[in-house]
């Protein structure tokens, strides 16, 4: 199973897709272009800061509000390992598996602090600061879908397409 | 055990004779929705596929309404892309006709259909007893390429409606104060199913907000039984049910909420979260720089109503901007004749051509820092009508209209 360490970055309750991903930079070209302003109505600054293998602990529904997938390719694209959260909107949640973003429910924000670096146990448990905290094992179709780095790799895969 | 109308919807789609929350089944669309939000990302996706086919084009129905008409080149490149696929491709296409659910309801959904769309609002269908969800362009993807995709099985949250409306009240007045009560996530993976001896009283216009805002409590549809109402309305545009379907009497809910329409009071979600409730009294006298009566939510007939009977003889307050957005086409051409786009003009309201405008914090009347919106759209979060430092006010037709000639949050007097 997968194992990796990440400096945490948290955030609230209730984070929309709206403060993921604005309306007004929906029009720019492609993710890449969108990642300066991501998160950038709550906290303007992050984006900057992020880097890759980095890791969101935030509190629940995660996620809300629209079906723009522009919201987790952005995460994506800029490095986040994965977004552990007290629970997750569901069109979000598709997504971000739909584009081999690995998403964790767990009431782990109400345990850390930004800048904390966890150890993460995919399907096992997070550890940090000394404390282990249990997470669920992930079915195995998603489990491809994520290991393929999303829906379409996978559907390639397993169609002999790669 | 009985079933629910998700669970009977789920299982016609299924091929197989029963469903069950929790279950997932691969299911054959009736249709997939998709607009000009993320169709772009679609068809690039599409475009870097290896075997690209669409299963059935018929069952696509492509609407520009998030940027009608078109406000930059970068968006008239995005429709043109989406135009001339549609076109090659025979895939029904809108622009200019309105906003994509409202076109839907008026064309295309009957009831025991099961319907995709890349839209969150498309939960909306259920006013008709279909069940609509909201995917993103992936499953959107998916689902054009092969016809099918996969669901779970929801939970359902039953509310019991009875009792009648009071005037000036609206069901957006209902679907605030349930979301106010369950909370932004309280129907979050579940159906949210009205019923009841109140729904009788309330239209397919007032059925289609109480559907639309289920996605703000995290539904992943709306669903009612289809009715005398329902058939009515069907009649009028020429389509028949496919199937209609209303929950067994032992079905099994998650939850069940009991709700008198009568005890309704007209509310306010204050900014930045749809739960975030309190009644128009308990805001009443701040400030407001614009209001919006339109969206997917409120840009129908009966609001438009509403809020002419609310202004007529009076006029927009100095330094407000009123932005007045019909829903779809039949929408503005029935307002027209009814006199009611008139009285919005004279009162000195800007009246504009259907499109999901200000609601979604593009193209038309956004807001500047640390101005106020108070808006019959579907969201308030935090930056969506505009700067990230502004604040935006969801309220129905009549408290909207109020504002507007008020220049602060008023509750409208009948």
């Amino acid at each position: 199973m997968e194992h990796f360490s990440g400096k945490i970055y948290t955030m609230g309750d209730d984070i929309d897709t709206d403060i993921i991903m604005p309306t007004e930079y929906l029009a720019l070209p492609s993710v890449e272009d969108m990642k300066p302003y991501a998160f950038s109505p709550l906290r303007p600054e992050l984006a900057g800061m992020l880097e890759p293998g980095d890791c969101i602990v935030a509190g629940k529904n995660f996620g809300c509000g629209s079906s723009r997938e522009q919201a987790p390719e952005v995460i994506k694209a800029l490095g986040i390992r994965c977004i552990v959260a007290k629970s997750f909107a569901r069109i979000f949640f598709r997504n971000s598996i739909n584009n081999g973003l690995l998403l964790i429910e767990s009431d782990l924000i109400d345990h850390v602090q930004e800048g904390d670096v966890m150890d993460v146990e995919v399907g096992r448990q997070i550890r940090v600061n000394g404390a282990t905290y249990p997470i669920a094992d992930l079915p195995e179709n998603l489990l491809e879908i994520l290991d393929a780095g999303g829906l379409v790799p996978a559907m390639r895969k397993r169609n002999g397409l790669e | 055990m009985g079933m629910t109308i998700a669970e009977k919807i789920i299982a016609r789609a299924a091929g197989v004779d029963t469903a069950k929350a929790g279950e997932i089944h691969v299911v054959t669309l009736d249709y997939m929705l998709s607009n000009d939000g993320t169709t772009h990302l679609t068809i690039d996706k599409y475009n870097n596929l290896k075997n690209p086919h669409i299963a059935d084009p018929s069952r696509l129905v492509w609407v520009v309404d998030h940027n009608v008409p078109c406000d930059s080149v970068k968006t008239a490149q995005s429709q043109k892309k989406m135009r001339d696929f549609a076109r090659e491709r025979g895939i029904d296409f809108y622009e200019g006709e309105g906003i994509c659910h409202q076109v839907m309801v008026e064309k295309y959904v009957r009831p025991g259909q099961l319907i995709f769309g890349a839209d969150s609002h498309t939960c909306t269908y259920g006013c008709l007893g279909a069940f609509g969800t909201g995917v993103g362009c992936t499953d959107y993807l998916y689902a054009m390429v092969t016809g099918k995709s996969w669901v779970m099985v929801p939970e359902t949250l039953r509310f019991n409606l009875t009792g009648t409306l009071r005037k000036g009240v609206t069901a957006r007045d209902v679907i605030l104060t349930i979301i106010g009560k369950i909370g932004a996530n309280g129907a979050n993976y579940k159906a949210m199913e009205f019923a009841g001896p109140g729904l009788a009283g309330l239209s397919v216009s007032d059925r289609f907000v109480l559907c639309n805002l289920a996605v703000e409590a995290g539904a992943k549809t709306g669903l009612m039984p289809v009715d005398e109402v329902t058939l009515e309305y069907l009649e009028a545009h020429g389509r028949k049910p496919l199937a209609c379907y209303e929950s067994d009497p032992d079905a099994e809910f998650a939850e069940v909420y009991d709700i008198d329409l009568s005890e309704i009071q007209p509310v306010v979600a204050k900014p930045h979260f749809v739960d975030n409730l309190a009644l128009v009294s308990e805001v009443a006298g701040t400030k407001i720089h614009e209001a919006f009566l339109g969206s997917c939510s409120n840009g129908r007939l009966e609001d438009l109503r509403l809020g002419a009977e609310v202004i007529k003889g009076k006029k927009v307050a100095e330094g407000v901007r009123f932005l007045v957005v019909p829903a779809s086409r039949d929408i503005y051409n029935q307002a027209a004749k009814e006199g009611i786009l008139d009285t919005f003009m004279e009162a000195g309201a800007i009246v504009m051509n259907p499109n999901c405008s200000v609601c979604w914090g593009s193209c038309q009347g956004v807001i500047g820092e640390g101005e106020v919106l108070i808006s019959t759209g579907t969201r308030n979060f935090k930056g969506r009508a505009g700067d990230r430092n502004s604040f935006v006010y969801l309220a129905n037709a009549a408290t909207v209209t109020a504002s507007a000639v008020a220049g602060e949050i008023a509750e409208a007097c009948f």
